[in-house]
C-alpha cells in the first residue's frame, strides 16, 4: 500500500469514526459560503508539486511573494487611505500621518471629485468635503501636499473617472515645487472597469474610458517610470458583495482587458506591464483570504507569461495593496471593528501584501477621527515590529489546507474567466450585466444569511449590547471646512488668465475629438489652472455620458 | 385583499455605492411589495415625480456619502410641495445618531444603520403604511 492510500484507508476510518459525534453547526461555510471540509489530508491535493505551485519567493510562479526577501528586506508600506474636508484641512492629517510613522500617502477625494465635478456645481451641494478631500485645480492639489516634498513621498490617489485629470494637477503641482516628471513615485487607481461593475462612479462610455487609461499607460510609460498608471481593484467589488472567487476573478479579467487594450494601441508588454499594480479587499475568513493572495499572485504570472509572452519576470508581477474590509465592520460596538481589522490586516500580511490600509473602528459612522486613524495604524505597526510574522517567509505554504483553498481558489477564478470568454470579454460581459448580477446576488445571499443567523456577527446578530450608547469621537465636516473651499475656488475663477484657460480648453477638445494622448493637455490646462470641472465638461460632451439601467 | 404596499427605492445624489439600496430592493419584494426601484444618480426632483407617478406608500433612500443632512430634507421639502404628505420618506447610510434625530425633527421617518435586519425596516414600513394610509384598495 502506498503512503497515499494509506492515508485514503485512515481517513476514510477517521471520518466514519468522527460522524458518530455532533457538530456544532449544520453547515461550515467560509465569509464566501464555500463549504468548509473539516480535514484536509495529502489525498486531497494528489498530484501537487512544490516546484510548480509554490517554487522560491522571487521566483515564478510567485505564490509565495513577489520579493527574494520580502519583509526581512522591507516591510510592506502602511499607507493608510484618508482625505475629508478642503484641502488644507487634509494636508493638517497627512503631516500628522507622516509624523506617526506612516510610510506613504493615499489620497481619498470627495464624491464631486470622483465624479469630475468642481466644489460649486449644483449636484456638489452637500457632498463637498463629506467622504473624502474636494480637489478641484491645481491650486487645490498645491495646497493639498503644501510642505510635503513630492519628489520623496510616495502617494496613492483613489480616483477613476477623472483619473488622468488628476494625476495632471500633481505632475503639475511637482513641478510647480521643481520636481522631476521621472521621479515621481506612486499610484493612481484609473481602473474604470470596477467602476462600471461595482462602484459605479463613471462619467464616460467604456470605450472612450478605456482610451484615457491607456492614454496614462502610454504617457507613463514614457515620462513617469516610477508610476504605477493603474491599480487594479477588487477591493470595491468585493465591498458590493462579491465572493473571494468573484472579486479575484472579475478583478483579474479587467486586468487582462487592460493589457489588451494597451498591446492594441500598440505598447509591447514589457514596456507597460511591470508598472501594473492590484488592489484586494481583506475580508474577514482568515484562510480564504490569503488562500485568494496566493493564487492572485500565481494566476496572474502564468496569464503573463504564458497568454501574453511577457519576457521580463517584472511583467508577471502581482504586486498589490490591501485594504482590510470596511463591509464587515459593525456600528454597534464600534471597538470590535480593533478586533476584525487586526485579524484582517494580519491575513493580508501573511498573504504577502505589498502595502496595506488598515480602517478605522468609527467608519460605519463617520470618516474616522484622528484617535481612531491613530490606532488603525498602530495596528500595523505592532503586527510589524512585535508579532514575529514578518520574520519568516510564506509561513503557510505547505498547510494542507491552505493549499488545497488557493488551488480551489484558482480553479474557481479560472471557471469565470471562461464564462466571461464565453459572453465576448469583460466589456461586453459589463454590457449584460453579468458581473453586476452575481455580485447582487451574492450580496443578498450574505445579507439573508445572517438574518436567518446561519451567521453570526458579535453585536448585531449575537452577544448584543440591548441598552448600547455610541461612545467614540466622531468627526464632523463643518461648514467653515466646505466654506473655504468654494470661496477657494471663487477666488481662483477670478483670478486665472480667462483668455488662457479658453485657450486650453479649445485644445483639449481638439485633441479628444481626435486620437492623440490627452495627457499633455491635461498637463497644459492644469498649469492654466483649467478646474476639473470644465475639463470633465468638455470630454462630456465629446465622449457622451454613460447611465446603467436600474435592476436590482 | 390587503394592500400591497407600493414602495420606491432610489440613490440620491452623487453615492455610487448601490449595495444596501438593492439589498433592501430584494428583501422587500421576498416581503411581497411592490418595489420601484430607481438606480443610481437622481435628483429629489426625479425621485418624486416618479413616487407621484407609481403612487408609492414610501420612499426609501439610501445615503453613504455624507450628504444626508442635505438630500433627506430637500426630498421631503418637495414631497411637500408636489402634496405627498402622506407618503414615508426613509431610509439608511452611513448617518450618526445626532443626524438621524435631527432628519427625524424634519420629517423624515426612521433611518437604518449598517447591521439592520431587514426585516426590521419592512416591519417599520408595514406598520407605518397600516397606520398611515388609506387602504382603499
Amino acid at each position: 500500500m502506498s503512503n497515499n492510500d494509506k492515508i485514503k484507508s485512515d481517513k476514510q476510518r477517521w471520518s466514519s469514526e468522527i460522524a458518530k459525534s455532533k457538530d456544532r453547526l449544520r453547515r461550515f461555510m467560509t465569509t464566501s459560503s464555500v463549504e468548509v471540509p473539516s480535514l484536509v489530508t495529502p489525498d486531497d491535493l494528489k498530484g501537487w508539486d512544490y516546484e510548480t505551485k509554490l517554487g522560491f519567493p522571487g521566483e515564478y510562479p510567485y505564490t509565495r511573494g513577489v520579493q527574494r526577501n520580502m519583509y526581512r528586506g522591507r516591510l510592506w508600506t502602511m499607507r493608510m487611505f484618508s482625505g475629508h474636508g478642503s484641502p488644507e484641512d487634509t494636508n493638517e492629517r497627512y503631516k500628522f500621518l507622516l509624523k506617526k510613522g506612516q510610510t506613504g500617502l493615499s489620497v481619498a477625494f470627495d464624491l464631486p471629485t470622483l465624479m469630475g465635478r468642481d466644489s460649486d456645481d449644483p449636484w456638489s451641494e452637500g457632498e463637498v468635503g463629506k467622504c473624502g478631500v474636494a480637489v478641484c485645480s491645481l491650486r487645490d492639489m498645491e495646497a493639498l501636499f503644501d510642505g510635503i516634498p513630492l519628489e520623496k513621498v510616495s502617494t496613492s490617489m483613489t480616483i477613476n473617472s477623472p483619473a488622468a485629470i488628476l494625476w495632471a494637477f500633481y505632475i503639475a503641482a511637482a513641478e510647480n515645487q521643481g520636481a522631476k516628471r521621472e521621479c515621481l513615485r506612486g499610484t493612481i487607481q484609473n481602473d474604470i472597469l470596477k467602476e462600471y461593475i461595482a462602484q459605479k462612479e463613471f462619467i464616460y462610455p467604456p470605450e472612450p474610458s478605456m482610451r484615457l487609461i491607456v492614454d496614462t499607460i502610454e504617457f507613463g510609460t514614457r515620462e513617469l517610470p516610477q508610476w504605477n498608471t493603474i491599480s487594479i481593484s477588487g477591493y470595491h467589488i468585493r465591498e458590493a458583495g462579491a465572493t473571494a472567487v468573484q472579486e479575484l476573478a472579475f478583478t483579474l479579467k479587467d486586468g487582462m482587458t487592460y493589457v489588451e487594450h494597451a498591446l492594441e494601441r500598440g505598447l509591447g508588454v514589457d514596456e507597460f506591464a511591470p508598472r501594473l499594480s492590484y488592489f484586494f479587499d481583506s475580508h474577514l475568513d482568515f484562510f480564504e483570504e490569503i488562500a485568494k493572495f496566493r493564487a492572485a499572485r500565481r494566476i496572474w504570472a502564468q496569464v503573463m507569461r504564458d497568454k501574453y509572452g511577457a519576457k521580463d519576470p517584472r511583467s508577471w508581477l502581482c504586486r498589490f495593496h490591501t485594504q482590510t474590509a470596511g463591509c464587515s465592520l459593525t456600528a454597534q460596538q464600534p471597538e470590535n471593528n480593533l478586533i476584525r481589522t487586526a485579524t484582517e490586516a494580519l491575513a493580508a500580511v501573511l498573504g504577502g501584501t505589498n502595502s496595506l490600509h488598515t480602517n478605522s473602528m468609527d467608519e460605519t459612522w463617520a470618516l474616522p477621527s484622528e484617535k481612531a486613524a491613530k490606532l488603525a495604524l498602530r495596528t500595523q505597526q505592532i503586527l510589524a515590529e512585535e508579532t514575529g510574522v514578518a520574520n519568516p517567509i510564506d509561513p503557510l505554504a505547505g498547510s494542507y489546507y491552505v493549499e488545497w483553498m488557493t488551488d480551489k481558489t484558482q480553479a474557481a477564478a479560472e471557471e469565470y474567466f471562461k464564462r466571461i470568454d464565453d459572453l465576448g470579454g469583460m466589456i461586453p460581459a459589463i454590457e449584460h450585466g453579468f458581473p453586476q448580477r452575481e455580485i447582487s446576488a451574492a450580496a443578498y445571499r450574505y445579507q439573508q444569511e445572517i438574518d436567518r443567523r446561519e451567521r453570526l456577527i458579535v453585536g448585531v446578530n449575537e452577544y448584543i449590547d440591548e441598552d448600547e450608547k455610541l461612545e467614540i469621537p466622531i468627526l464632523k465636516i463643518t461648514k467653515e471646512m466646505v466654506n473655504r473651499q468654494l470661496t477657494n475656488l471663487s477666488d481662483l475663477r477670478k483670478r486665472r488668465d480667462k483668455v488662457k484657460v479658453a485657450e486650453k480648453l479649445a485644445a483639449l477638445r481638439e485633441a479628444a475629438v481626435g486620437t492623440e494622448n490627452l495627457m499633455p493637455h491635461f498637463i497644459d490646462c492644469a498649469h492654466a489652472y483649467v478646474t476639473l470641472g470644465e475639463m470633465v465638461g468638455v470630454l462630456k460632451e465629446v465622449f457622451s455620458e454613460y447611465t446603467e439601467p436600474a435592476v436590482f | 385583499m390587503p394592500h400591497k404596499i407600493r414602495i420606491l427605492i432610489a440613490k440620491p445624489g452623487l453615492d455610487g455605492h448601490d449595495r444596501g439600496a438593492k439589498v433592501m430592493a430584494s428583501a422587500f419584494r421576498d416581503a411581497g411589495c411592490e418595489v420601484i426601484y430607481l438606480g443610481l444618480r437622481q435628483t429629489p426632483e426625479m425621485i418624486v415625480d416618479a413616487a407621484l407617478q407609481e403612487d408609492v406608500d414610501a420612499i426609501g433612500l439610501s445615503i453613504l456619502s455624507g450628504a444626508h443632512m442635505t438630500l433627506f430634507p430637500r426630498v421631503r421639502e418637495v414631497m411637500n410641495q408636489r402634496g405627498l404628505n402622506d407618503v414615508l420618506l426613509t431610509g439608511g447610510g452611513i448617518i450618526s445618531p445626532e443626524d438621524m434625530e435631527e432628519l427625524e425633527k424634519r420629517g423624515v421617518g426612521k433611518l437604518f444603520g449598517p447591521g439592520t435586519p431587514t426585516q426590521d425596516a419592512i416591519d417599520y414600513v408595514n406598520n407605518w403604511v397600516n397606520k398611515h394610509r388609506a387602504l382603499e384598495s
